[in-house]
């Protein structure tokens, strides 16, 4: 393989690897325009739905079965876990939220640990090896997981563009009060978008496992590159969160090929998120924000 | 009696109560309990220098491991590679720390919130992949890490049939510099410089108003922040004995910021009820189950904060004002909570 070649082999393989940051990065989006926080448990919780999914294909379950069941579960996960454990937090001060989500964190992390043990698992890829959509520059499983995110990003589009509860959750981010106003109920919306970040989050998850393997610390590596393509993109633009997730994914890939290896991909991490944060605190794609002090 | 004088009078025989039983502890348990209290002690420190930054200055760190690890290879190098004595490299673990705290200070000035929070939850990720990495590993002995020898006692005797040896004698060293680190603290913060911490976490735009200067405050309690965890860290390296990457993960940071919720947000004491619980809980919920400590934890912080949001000091202050001497004179003794300053950070949106 001539240089080029394994270049653009990087450069692709960056890009499969983005989608998933991207997708974590469009998750925490989606909760950051409804409530303004960072929910810090999105990584652990995207863990734990990818360990039910295991458990269902374990039992026999054919896998996009299994996908489907998963997703429905989590976004009822995120839906309850809204409602029952963060309502009473939603017009608390950040430290509390900080706290409950390292809480949240904790209490993920322990249950995936617990439920399934720490022992790293093997998850099966639905796209098989060997295949017709193996080419030079993807892997099956690389172009196949591209294509899901693709799947997940339109029908989001879809569901917000298109659709009453969309238009009413856009309603409820934007403008809380007039939501209310018109009859929207603003914090059951709130629990819906919890509920879709949950989803994206396991559809994530289940992407990721096949290359990473599965234990119940699997997203803490990702869910820094989450936030790292967030901020990129802009923490406010759900495009701009997949578009960053796409620029991290190449940019670690060529930098850990090329320059630094690959032992320092968490401090690459680091140098993004506060280099973003100090020198473009709006990301590429987001909202200007100005703060008096 | 006046009531302060009744009040002072209390404290003090408290005060003089605790130095006694900080004194015989180490006398009445086995060696290992022994090092588990010198652990305390440094946890406690660590947790203060935390709750310097969050409790008091409102600046969120989720990173704070990453300082300790600082302040314990910082120790570890100048004892095993430039051959310092145990105590000296204290000083100068703090005096690194402070410069990596302020420089840290420096971007955290464009961060509130939330997203000062996910810096330094990167930080603390990322801080062991650096000690590993291969450019210092002559220094910092890659993922081996450093072995220490523990400072052995000056003299020996035997007091209530246990031996003074080197655990021992690192408890009363380790209880010194918590005792001096502590005296700072309040020192600092009972002040003007106290007030001014926690008006900028209160209402950065009336601090700034009333001329305090807002990023020399800001990151200089970084770097103070900083410098009380990374003194904690060499004390710790040589409580240990031991310093390496993987003792240093994102684990520590957030057990650190359990320790400083459940003691109590901007209190000094909290520190030493917060450091307690991160040293004795887990142990006893190993117990259970592997993951049992995180769980609790987990359940904790959030138990917490729906109903305790002010931890073990604050519940103590309200039964102090409710049923101490003199709470049926305080002309607030029938709405106790008045009295007492308001729970750091909760009661405002910052």
């Amino acid at each position: 393989m001539n240089a080029m070649e394994a270049l653009l082999h990087q450069i692709f393989s960056g890009l499969a690897n983005g989608c998933i940051y991207g997708s974590i990065a469009l998750a925490l989006v989606m909760i950051y325009q409804a409530t303004h926080h960072l929910n810090f448990a999105q990584g652990e919780m995207a863990t734990f739905s990818t360990f039910i999914a295991w458990a269902l294909i374990q039992r026999g379950m054919p896998y996009w079965g299994a996908f489907a069941l998963t997703f429905a579960i989590s976004f009822a996960g995120g839906l309850l876990v809204q409602r029952l454990v963060l309502r009473p937090f939603e017009r608390a001060p950040v430290l509390t939220n900080v706290n409950v989500f390292i809480g949240l964190l904790l209490i993920f992390n322990a249950l995936s640990g617990w439920i399934f043990d720490h022992t790293v698992k093997a998850f099966p890829s639905p796209f098989p090896q060997e295949s017709a959509m193996k080419t030079a520059f993807f892997s099956a499983h690389e172009l196949g997981s591209f294509l899901v995110m693709l799947g997940v990003l339109l029908t989001l589009y879809g569901f917000f563009r298109f659709t009453p509860i969309g238009l009413a959750m856009r309603a409820a981010a934007q403008n809380p009060d007039s939501a209310r106003l018109v009859g929207i109920r603003v914090s059951w919306m709130l629990a819906m978008g919890w509920g879709l970040a949950a989803g994206i989050g396991a559809v994530a998850g289940m992407m990721v496992a096949p290359v990473v393997f599965l234990d119940p610390n699997m997203m803490a590596g990702i869910l820094l590159y989450g936030f790292a393509a967030a901020l990129l993109g802009g923490v406010d633009n759900p495009w701009g969160a997949v578009a960053g997730g796409l620029i991290v994914g190449v940019l670690e890939n060529l930098l850990g090929a090329y320059v630094i290896g690959t032992e320092l991909k968490l401090t690459v991490a680091l140098v993004l998120i506060v280099g973003t944060l100090t020198l473009m605190p709006s990301g590429l794609f987001g909202k200007h924000v100005v703060t008096r002090v | 009696m006046s009531d302060s004088a009744r009040r002072s009078r209390w404290f003090w025989l408290a005060l003089a109560l605790l130095a006694a039983a900080a004194l015989l502890l180490p006398f009445l348990v086995k060696n290992y309990r022994v090092f588990q209290f010198n652990l305390v002690l440094v946890y406690a420190v660590a947790i203060l220098g935390l709750n310097i930054l969050t409790g008091y200055n409102g600046q969120i760190s989720l990173g704070h491991g990453a300082f300790y690890a600082i302040g314990a290879y910082t120790a570890a190098i100048l004892m095993e590679r430039a051959g310092l004595p145990y105590w000296a490299t204290w000083p100068l673990a703090g005096v690194v720390c402070f410069i990596f705290g302020f420089l840290m200070g420096f971007p955290a000035l464009r961060l509130g919130g939330h997203y000062l929070a996910v810096a330094t939850l990167a930080l603390a990720l990322a801080v062991p992949q650096l000690l590993k990495h291969k450019a210092i590993e002559a220094y910092t002995g890659g993922v081996q890490g450093i072995v220490l020898t523990k400072p052995e006692p000056p003299f020996t005797f035997r007091f209530l049939g246990q031996p003074f040896n080197a655990d021992r004698w690192l408890y009363f060293v380790t209880l010194t510099v918590a005792v001096v680190m502590f005296a700072l603290a309040w020192n600092l913060l009972r002040g003007r410089v106290g007030r001014a911490l926690i008006a900028i976490r209160d209402h950065p735009i009336a601090a700034a108003a009333m001329g305090i200067n807002l990023p020399v405050f800001k990151s200089t309690a970084f770097g103070v922040s900083a410098a009380f965890t990374g003194v904690a860290g060499a004390l710790g390296a040589s409580v240990i004995a031991f310093v390496s990457p993987d003792s240093f993960t994102v684990t520590l940071s957030i057990f650190l910021l359990v320790g400083m919720v459940v003691g109590g947000l901007a209190t000094i004491p909290g520190a030493l009820f917060g450091a307690l619980f991160i040293q004795f809980v887990p142990n006893i919920a190993d117990e259970l189950s592997k993951s049992a400590p995180a769980a609790i934890y987990g359940v904790l912080l959030i138990a917490l904060m729906y109903l305790m949001p002010t931890g073990v000091m604050g519940f103590v202050r309200t039964l102090w004002l409710r049923h101490g001497p003199g709470a049926a004179r305080r002309p607030s003794a029938g709405v106790a909570t008045t009295g007492v300053p308001a729970p750091p950070a909760l009661t405002k949106e910052t």
